[in-house]
């Protein structure tokens, strides 16, 4: 594998690995303050999957790539150095907001790992094969949960439109394209982020028109990028500050 | 007029008079979902609990990180617990005689001696 292309793979990974973190983090918020406890169980279950991705994928850069160690790459470098996208970053706000921005990466996380299953570069075609069932389960338990709130009356509906129109141009940042796009492309690693965007827009239209819910006409939508290039919102250095606490007590204990 | 739960277990148990009977109505409460679980295919779906839930494909969501995260599992049932017939706790007496009717239990029948000779011969070699 020449130089160029070991880059633009350990591009694409560290922002595959930082979504997942970041939102995993974000997620795990809500651990004993879920709506019920069943769901609390769920969605906690399903943000230490996410961490687990994101593990995994350090994971790879380390043993592949000539990566750092995934618990130090993970919380002692700065925010500007991830390329997390916007979505992940913000706050947990209502459940609502979670609810759909939930759905939305989810889904773009199965579209993203289903295209790994043809990917030529090994370690990421195995992940991709290994995590196929849990996120299976995760688009199954968001696509249920966002029939049941937008039929739930008109209030509940309206909420999830409200989110949607607010979390829209932010999941459509986590397609950002980048300059090793066409490279990537080439080497068979994977199809690009246009083709994912349009294959993901393909895959929650009918889900939500089934919801009843309109999504924003894409053509008129400024999705909003710079995560990938380390420009972030301020929710991410808090969270960062937070997430990175007990580690940076003794970075170098063993745990 | 006692209250009236989705829940029968609650019901059979017969809790008493309120002064202020409590209507639920149907969708106003979430309902209870009986949770079986089945750890290999082709095996029985045993019992292992229940979930609240608004309804049967939520319930299976739940279910699912309820009771099919820890030990193997390759399905999940999820029954609504109100669509389940039960006898009555004051009906227990029916099977209250069990014990003494012994002549119905399998235990003194003897069976190893023919198994053991059955499994003995099965592994000699055929005859040519």
């Amino acid at each position: 594998m020449n130089a160029a292309l070991q880059k633009a793979i350990t591009t694409l990974i560290t922002s595959m690995a930082d979504d997942a973190l970041i939102l995993g983090h974000r997620n795990s918020e809500w651990t004993g303050l879920g709506p019920i406890m069943e769901e609390d169980i769920a969605f906690s279950s399903m943000a230490q999957d996410k961490i687990g991705h994101a593990w995994a994928l350090y994971r790879i850069l380390q043993e592949h790539l000539g990566g750092e160690d995934p618990d130090q790459f993970a919380f002692m470098r700065a925010a500007k150095d991830f390329t997390c996208c916007h979505l992940a970053e913000l706050p947990i706000g209502g459940y609502d907001f979670s609810l759909m921005r939930h759905f939305l990466f989810d889904h773009a996380e199965a579209v993203r790992y289903e295209s790994l299953q043809q990917c030529s570069f090994e370690p990421l075609q195995q992940l991709s094969k290994k995590v196929k069932g849990e996120l299976k389960y995760h688009t199954l338990h968001a696509d249920a949960w966002l029939l049941q709130l937008c039929r739930g009356g008109e209030e509940s509906r309206q909420r999830m439109q409200a989110a949607l129109d607010r979390c829209f141009p932010l999941a459509a940042g986590i397609f950002e394209p980048g300059p090793q796009d066409a490279l990537l492309a080439d080497a068979g690693i994977y199809p690009g982020e246009q083709a994912l965007y349009d294959k993901w827009l393909n895959t929650i239209y009918p889900l939500l028109v089934n919801a009843s819910l309109n999504l924003p006409d894409p053509a008129e939508v400024a999705p909003q990028y710079g995560g990938r290039y380390g420009n972030h919102t301020p929710h991410l250095q808090a969270l960062l500050q937070e997430m990175g606490e007990v580690f940076r007590l003794d970075p170098t204990a063993g745990w | 007029m006692s209250n009236q739960s989705y829940d029968p277990r609650v019901n059979r148990l017969k809790l008493g008079n309120a002064d202020d009977p409590i209507k639920v109505e149907e969708g106003e409460n979430w309902n209870v979902y009986e949770v079986f679980h089945q750890e290999k295919r082709g095996a029985h779906h045993e019992h292992v609990g229940c979930v609240h839930a608004p309804d049967p494909q939520l319930a299976l969501v739940f279910a699912k990180e309820q009771f099919g995260r820890r030990k193997k599992c390759v399905n999940l049932w999820v029954v609504r617990s109100a669509d389940i017939l039960a006898f009555d706790l004051e009906d227990e007496d029916m099977f209250a005689n069990n014990l003494e009717k012994t002549y119905r239990d399998a235990s003194g029948f003897k069976v190893m001696d023919k198994i053991n000779k059955f499994k003995g011969e099965a592994v000699k070699p055929p005859k040519a």
